[in-house]
């Protein structure tokens, strides 16, 4: 198979407009990633599928990554008086959720080809396309990360909760999900539990009281 | 003279045939599906008869991780099972959430809905430790009288056969525990000091 830097090429040039751009990655295994813009979404999943050379004919697994709004630091060589100094500065990330699809191609037995694709932000502007309508198999797991991250799938059939029950408020996967506050009995606690068991032991005190979720 | 040995009787028949319900949450029930085979061979113990219907079973073992999504159905079939009824916790999971215990999704422990008469440890359990648990209750079983102030709950008429189901709410089970059946132990860690 193509390296995705040679894909991401290929789809730019075969179709104007597409925004697609080609992640590195920093992990052991090395596997740059495409990232996809929203609006063309679904037109590179059937590029990908039906062109001759990749025919990713199967979508294997989809995620959900949790992206909180972050500050990030950096220095500038600036102008500070008379003299030329390094200043940090910061600047703040906005949060976002996305969504992880793998692919590999069982005709021509080669893959995984990871592509990625953003919302625009963590509450207001989840929507993502849906891949259901390309890729069969992804009509469950596409469910599950609406499900656990809270991403809604413009074009899925059926998008309804899977692992948890239809009453549930909050996307449990996402980074800052506060779990419901039942560490009324931890024989053995420690770290993080142990905060929240003695805080749940002397209710009042900082933490969860035992009036709070 | 005649009721003990009516009793011991009446017990050596229910402790030799305990009809377990058939249904398996997580791994554990790839074990419990093990000791019924031929290597394990639960039927030795009169247990091999797995009734798929609640109404035919006497005892119901718990065998796996509980998800909080799946508490009402495990109560509804327990309440459905007729007297005398018994169950078994089998495995981490079942006795207290195992692993799994400080996640968003799982019961941590079925003691908080349905009371449990024998606990098993293990992730899961080997074969030897269900039957071992199975033996336990037959002793229990065994030992239990008809009549007189140690009677068993299924012997008393103002304890409870059926024990209220669980809502779902919004982030945990509504309640999220049965007050009348399992009250949090103090850890001794967590003790005030002094």
């Amino acid at each position: 198979m193509e390296t995705p830097q040679q894909i991401r090429d290929r789809i730019v040039g075969a179709v104007a407009g597409l925004q697609v751009e080609c992640l590195p990655n920093g992990a052991p295994a090395g596997v740059p990633s495409l990232l996809v813009g929203r609006s063309c979404f679904r037109e590179v999943a059937i590029f990908l599928r039906d062109d001759p050379q990749l025919r990713l004919d199967y979508c294997s697994n989809v995620t959900g990554v949790d992206w909180p709004e972050r500050t990030e630091k950096f220095k500038v060589r600036r102008q500070v008086g008379e003299v030329e100094k390094d200043v940090e500065e910061s600047r703040v990330i906005p949060g976002c959720l996305e969504v992880v699809y793998h692919l590999y191609s069982m005709s021509l037995k080669h893959g995984p080809l990871v592509i990625r694709v953003r919302t625009g932000d963590r509450s207001a502007d989840v929507s993502v396309p849906s891949l259901t309508p390309v890729w069969r198999a992804c009509e469950l797991q596409e469910r599950e990360v609406f499900d656990l991250f809270g991403v809604h799938f413009d074009g899925h059939p059926d998008l309804r909760r899977i692992l948890m029950w239809d009453g549930f408020v909050d996307h449990p996967m996402r980074r800052d999900y506060v779990e419901p506050d039942d560490y009324d009995y931890e024989p053995t606690p420690h770290d993080h539990v142990l905060d929240r068991a003695l805080a749940r032991a002397k209710p009042g005190e900082a933490g969860c009281g035992s009036g709070a979720r | 003279m005649v009721l003990t040995s009516l009793q011991e009787v009446y017990n050596w028949g229910r402790k030799n045939s305990v009809w377990p319900l058939q249904f398996g949450l997580a791994c554990c029930a790839i074990e419990m599906i093990a000791s019924t085979m031929a290597r394990y061979d639960m039927a030795r113990f009169g247990s091999e008869v797995f009734r798929p219907s609640p109404r035919q079973a006497d005892l119901m073992i718990v065998s796996g991780t509980v998800t909080k999504k799946m508490v009402p159905q495990i109560v509804r079939l327990y309440n459905q099972m007729p007297e005398p009824k018994y169950v078994i916790a089998m495995g981490a999971c079942a006795i207290s959430g195992g692993p799994f215990k400080q996640g968003y999704n799982v019961l941590k422990g079925i003691d908080r809905f349905i009371p449990v008469d024998v606990h098993i440890p293990g992730c899961p359990p080997r074969p030897e430790a269900l039957i071992h648990g199975l033996m336990t209750l037959q002793k229990k079983i065994g030992l239990q009288s008809l009549t007189g102030d140690d009677r068993p709950r299924h012997a008393r008429a103002d304890e409870p056969s059926e024990f209220p189901i669980p809502g779902h709410g919004e982030h945990d089970l509504i309640p999220p525990r049965n007050p009348g059946i399992w009250q949090a132990p103090v850890s001794p860690r967590l003790k005030p000091a002094g």
